[in-house]
């Protein structure tokens, strides 16, 4: 599976990554209707987190032993042995945040509706999750680890 | 064949269990005893089941054919009676006797009803299990008024669920704040004006002395007394004042037994080849470093994880949890974890940030600089971080002021610890 590393030290803080992530879980997918016609504009999935001079981005990492399924009591929450993914199913979803509060990385928001959660999803249908993709100073780069 | 395996019970932490086995284990024998006829359901989401927000098919909390594609022989609508921890059997009340090689009690917890004169009439709820919500939801729908005993978590949920079907409601409390195992006294106050404005009468330093028949029917609930004397008319009560431990197969077996069930780091008992998981047991808490009872969904499922891997071989340690839950109710996002409320308060150093114009009150916990308390209140989304930082005791003394603080986040943590954090991350 893909992994998504980031890289403090070149990474310029320029947010492109939340850009190309909110327009990429968006309903039309178009950068200006995204940003300037859908409301609620759809969430970033990728977070930028700042302290300056100090900046990178984080997502969901996809932990192996991942304590948001274990955590989860819907069921919505679980790990994919097989592709390594922690995927979501938002109509499982109760937005109890249990989820929430055992993620060491601060990667699962509440959706803009405030009801349920989103997360990242790696971009499975693409060959490159678009954060990485459009990150222009290669702070956001892929691994190819075991699942 | 004989059963390799034998889990008594089908909730959260048979469920954990279950996964754990068939990793190490994809073929060995394996029956799960599961007194309720639908078992694997999650038992939290029923008061999204009473107010209306999801059906019980949306409750499964896995796949509907779990149970099968995990091999197991689910055995349905069947209680276990007794131990024969000699023979290694468990006896059925079918007369049936299922022998086991490695056994899990993961039989739960039961709601705790105070003696209360009247809790025998009909219109008296508890509400733990799908069965009790079902018969509630069918009473509802001619019920007007609602009386709720515990502002505890599940106290709360029935509440919000009630609002939702339109209903009268009144909350009552024994203690003088609600949700006193999770909040202070602030943190309570937020939450209880919060219920309030939804239109719920919160009675708090009162219980519920009474219950009294109605005017038609003796034996139907028409009103409660309070211990003031004050009388509240309604149609249902819902006791939802805590659940205790289903110990009763353990009792008068050497199965060794404090409140619940006693278990080492590896959930086994000091009955070699038994182990137990879930509300029944008394599991570590990492925050008080001794083993207590924690009747929580996810610290269920955590250790009946751990229980099936030490039971198919794969030697496991459970981590601990510690008292941790997440609200979602009437709109305000609530996280409590650990020491909230500390009473010897020169043995702790408190942080806080209240910002009352938007409901956000942030408390965090600290004993010689490691986080051992959190509260977050209509700002959570940061709570698996400070959860991080406390589970691992993470001295906090260079960036403690940082905890409450709106912007918190991982570029505020030292840079050691940013690195040995963020899994796979070059940073």
């Amino acid at each position: 599976m893909n992994r998504i590393l980031a890289n403090e030290k070149v990474c310029m803080g320029c947010g492109l990554c939340e850009v190309y992530c909110t327009v990429q879980h968006s309903k039309s997918k178009d950068l200006l209707k995204a940003y300037n016609k859908e409301k609620p504009r759809a969430l970033s999935r990728v977070r930028l987190e700042v302290s300056k001079p100090i900046s990178f981005a984080i997502q969901c990492r996809h932990c192996e032993d991942a304590p948001c399924a274990t955590a989860c009591l819907s069921g919505a929450m679980k790990r994919n042995a097989k592709t390594g993914l922690v995927t979501h199913d938002e109509n499982k979803c109760i937005g109890c945040w249990t989820c929430v509060m055992v993620c060491p990385y601060g990667a699962l928001r509440m959706d803009v509706s405030g009801k349920i959660v989103a997360k990242c999803d790696l971009c499975h249908e693409l060959e490159t999750p678009v954060c990485v993709a459009n990150c222009p100073n290669e702070a956001l780069t892929l691994k190819q680890v075991k699942a | 064949m004989m059963p390799r395996y034998v889990i008594i019970g089908a909730s959260a932490a048979a469920i954990g269990a279950v996964e754990a086995i068939r990793d190490v284990d994809p073929n060995g024998a394996l029956t799960v005893i599961s007194e309720e006829k639908c078992p694997q359901y999650s038992r939290p989401m029923i008061s999204d089941f009473v107010s209306g927000g999801k059906t019980f098919r949306q409750m499964m909390c896995r796949e509907e054919d779990f149970w099968k594609e995990n091999n197991v022989e689910a055995l349905t609508g069947i209680s276990a009676l007794s131990l024969d921890l000699a023979e290694k059997a468990v006896m059925l009340d079918n007369s049936e006797r299922v022998s086991y090689e490695k056994l899990l009690i993961a039989t739960g917890g039961k709601p705790f009803i105070p003696n209360i004169e009247g809790s025998d009439k009909e219109g008296v709820f508890t509400f733990t299990k799908i069965g009790d919500a079902e018969k509630l939801a069918l009473k509802l729908e001619s019920a007007r008024s609602v009386v709720v005993v515990g502002a505890g978590l599940i106290g709360v949920s029935v509440t919000e669920a009630l609002v939702k079907r339109a209903l009268n409601v009144t909350l009552v409390e024994l203690q003088d704040k609600i949700l006193g195992l999770l909040l202070d006294a602030k943190g309570s106050d937020i939450m209880e004006d919060v219920i309030r404005k939804a239109g719920v009468t919160v009675v708090t330093g009162q219980s519920v002395q009474r219950i009294v028949g109605n005017s038609e029917n003796s034996k139907t609930v028409g009103s409660v007394v309070l211990t003031n004397g004050e009388q509240l008319s309604c149609d249902v009560v819902i006791i939802a004042i805590g659940v205790i431990p289903r110990t009763e197969l353990a009792v008068g077996t050497e199965i060794k037994l404090n409140r619940g069930i006693v278990v080492d780091s590896h959930m086994e008992t000091n009955v070699p080849g038994v182990y137990a998981s879930g509300d029944v047991a008394e599991a570590y808490d990492f925050t008080l470093n001794q083993n207590r009872l924690l009747p929580l969904w996810p610290l269920a499922m955590a250790e009946g994880k751990v229980a099936g891997y030490n039971m198919a071989g794969k030697k496991t340690e459970y981590a601990g949890g510690t008292n941790m839950s997440s609200l979602k109710y009437f709109g305000i996002p609530v996280v409590s974890m650990g020491v909230t409320n500390p009473k010897e308060e020169n043995a702790y150093e408190v942080l806080i940030r209240h910002v009352p114009e938007r409901n956000l009150y942030k408390k965090i916990v600290l004993r010689d600089n490691v986080i051992v308390g959190i509260t977050l209140v209509n700002d959570v989304e940061r709570a698996g971080t400070l959860f991080h930082l406390m589970k691992t005791r993470v001295n906090v003394k260079k960036f403690k002021k940082s905890l409450v603080s709106e912007d918190f986040g991982l570029a505020l943590l030292p840079s050691p610890l940013r690195r040995t954090m963020c899994l796979g991350c070059a940073l």
